[in-house]
């Protein structure tokens, strides 16, 4: 380890491990420094990730995908179930990853294209000089060390503690935090190139309950309900035990992890002097879907880009790093986060009883395109008064 | 009266949802190790938000 680099990136999944690579190709030194001692591991994820926003960064390999994705269901309390297929049969629209050999491929080209790894090192604080981030003071399996570099990338994830302590607060508000359980399950009946979703106030309170195939008979099951909604005797884990003792009676769990997704707005800003900050530290998490890989890569590709021409121009300041949040914000990316935030944040007020009507009033239409914003949009048409609120979102959803 | 957060360290899962919802920065995740490393207010939002319910403020005499 040097005690001094162009870029330090903190934490070494997706959002780090792609900024890590970017940078090296652009001829940045740079340190990915990973908390855990193991890149990959434990997993805190469902591991669902489109098929396009992940070909832009990888070649999908069957060493780290579980499943090809062919369609998705979503299942109201009645019973009702609304599939989404798309036209191609055959096709994958998503992957279900193997996250524990993905992340690890991630890092490994990383690691290829010339950056420096290390694991079982955790940032403790930033080093701040003037108000600007310097580098990290870190501790390297028990050894401290002062880290400095022109550039620091967050990439810690749901804790998103170094941008805390460098000024920004990063606190998730409760009732915006997911609070997540989930058992890879396995000798389950399952449809193996469908993800399940269900809904419904007493499954999974203002979240949703997914069954993501792992394999024939296996499957990620896990649920997200509102922190706000969680208390003892209804915590996530109850709702999912609840749920896998009525469908999967035979089911046997042979991994079990917890874990927080952020489902809130955005960071107000994601850059200040010498720091920028991507993947879910930043908030970037689909609060639709919950859904954070394919955003973390997008930031993580973004912020490394801008940073590496900060660099080599020799000034990191807030003002100099601003194309990123800026990019960020205008991509297409940044128009679905804002977008499916207010269908969030819409969709939580619906009691059990609308979600039947609204799904009963097209589950017997095929819809032609599979995504979120079809879904909506077909929606809004058939039931202009109960979704009036959404109406004003129609010009977003192309 | 004192108030302090017993973590039952049976239950965690060392996932770090209480990190993320700590309004105090208290608490950190240290591989699998959760621990309370600041002043904690006892606000109770932590205990919330754990998946498993490890997390509980106690009041003391």
């Amino acid at each position: 380890m040097k005690s001094k680099y162009d870029m330090l990136i903190v934490g070494g999944g997706p959002a780090g491990a792609i900024a890590a690579k970017t940078a090296a190709e652009a001829g940045c030194t740079v340190c990915l420094i990973e908390k855990r001692p193991a890149i990959g591991t434990p997993i805190r994820c469902a591991e669902g990730v489109g098929r396009e926003i992940l070909e832009e960064f990888t070649r999908p390999d069957p060493r780290w995908i579980s499943s090809s994705i062919e369609r998705a269901k979503i299942i109201v309390p009645n019973g009702t179930a609304i599939r989404l297929d798309q036209d191609d049969p055959g096709n994958a629209v998503g992957y279900i990853l193997d996250r524990k050999v993905f992340d690890r491929e991630l890092v490994w080209q990383a690691a290829e294209a010339g950056a420096d790894v290390f694991v079982k090192t955790r940032a403790t604080a930033p080093i701040m000089e003037g108000g600007a981030v310097r580098g990290a003071k870190v501790i390297s399996i028990g050894t401290p060390i002062d880290i400095r570099a022109d550039v620091v990338l967050a990439a810690d994830g749901t804790e998103a503690q170094f941008a805390r302590r460098a000024g920004l607060d990063t606190t998730v508000p409760l009732r915006e935090i997911m609070s997540c359980t989930q058992y890879l399950l396995t000798d389950i009946d399952i449809d193996p190139v469908s993800t399940d979703f269900y809904l419904g106030n007493d499954i999974a309170p203002e979240g949703y309950l997914w069954v993501f195939p792992k394999g024939e008979r296996t499957a990620n099951v896990g649920i997200g309900i509102s922190g706000r909604k969680s208390r003892d005797g209804s915590r996530a884990k109850d709702y999912l035990d609840r749920f896998i003792a009525e469908n999967f009676p035979g089911g046997k769990t042979i991994e079990a992890i917890v874990g927080g997704v952020p489902v809130c707005q955005p960071l107000p800003c994601t850059v200040a002097d010498g720091l920028m900050v991507i993947g879910d530290a930043a908030r970037v998490v689909d609060p639709l879907t919950g859904g954070g890989i394919g955003n973390a890569m997008f930031t993580g590709r973004l912020a490394a880009k801008v940073a590496a021409e900060a660099i080599s121009a020799g000034d990191c300041s807030k003002k100099t790093l601003m194309p990123y949040d800026v990019g960020w914000r205008a991509s297409r990316m940044g128009a679905s986060l804002t977008r499916n935030y207010k269908i969030k944040e819409f969709f939580i007020t619906l009691d059990d009883r609308k979600l039947n009507v609204l799904a009963d009033s097209i589950a017997s239409i095929g819809l032609a395109e599979f995504s979120v914003s079809a879904l909506i949009k077909e929606l809004i048409k058939r039931n202009p008064k109960m979704l009036f609120e959404l109406g004003a979102l129609k010009s977003s959803l192309s | 009266m004192n108030t302090m957060l017993r973590i039952n360290r049976d239950t965690c899962g060392y996932c770090g949802t209480c990190v993320a919802v700590c309004p105090e920065d208290a608490l950190e995740l240290i591989d699998a190790y959760l621990s309370l490393e600041r002043e904690c207010i006892a606000c109770g939002i932590c205990a919330r938000a754990c998946p498993l319910g490890a997390l509980e403020v106690v009041h003391e005499e």
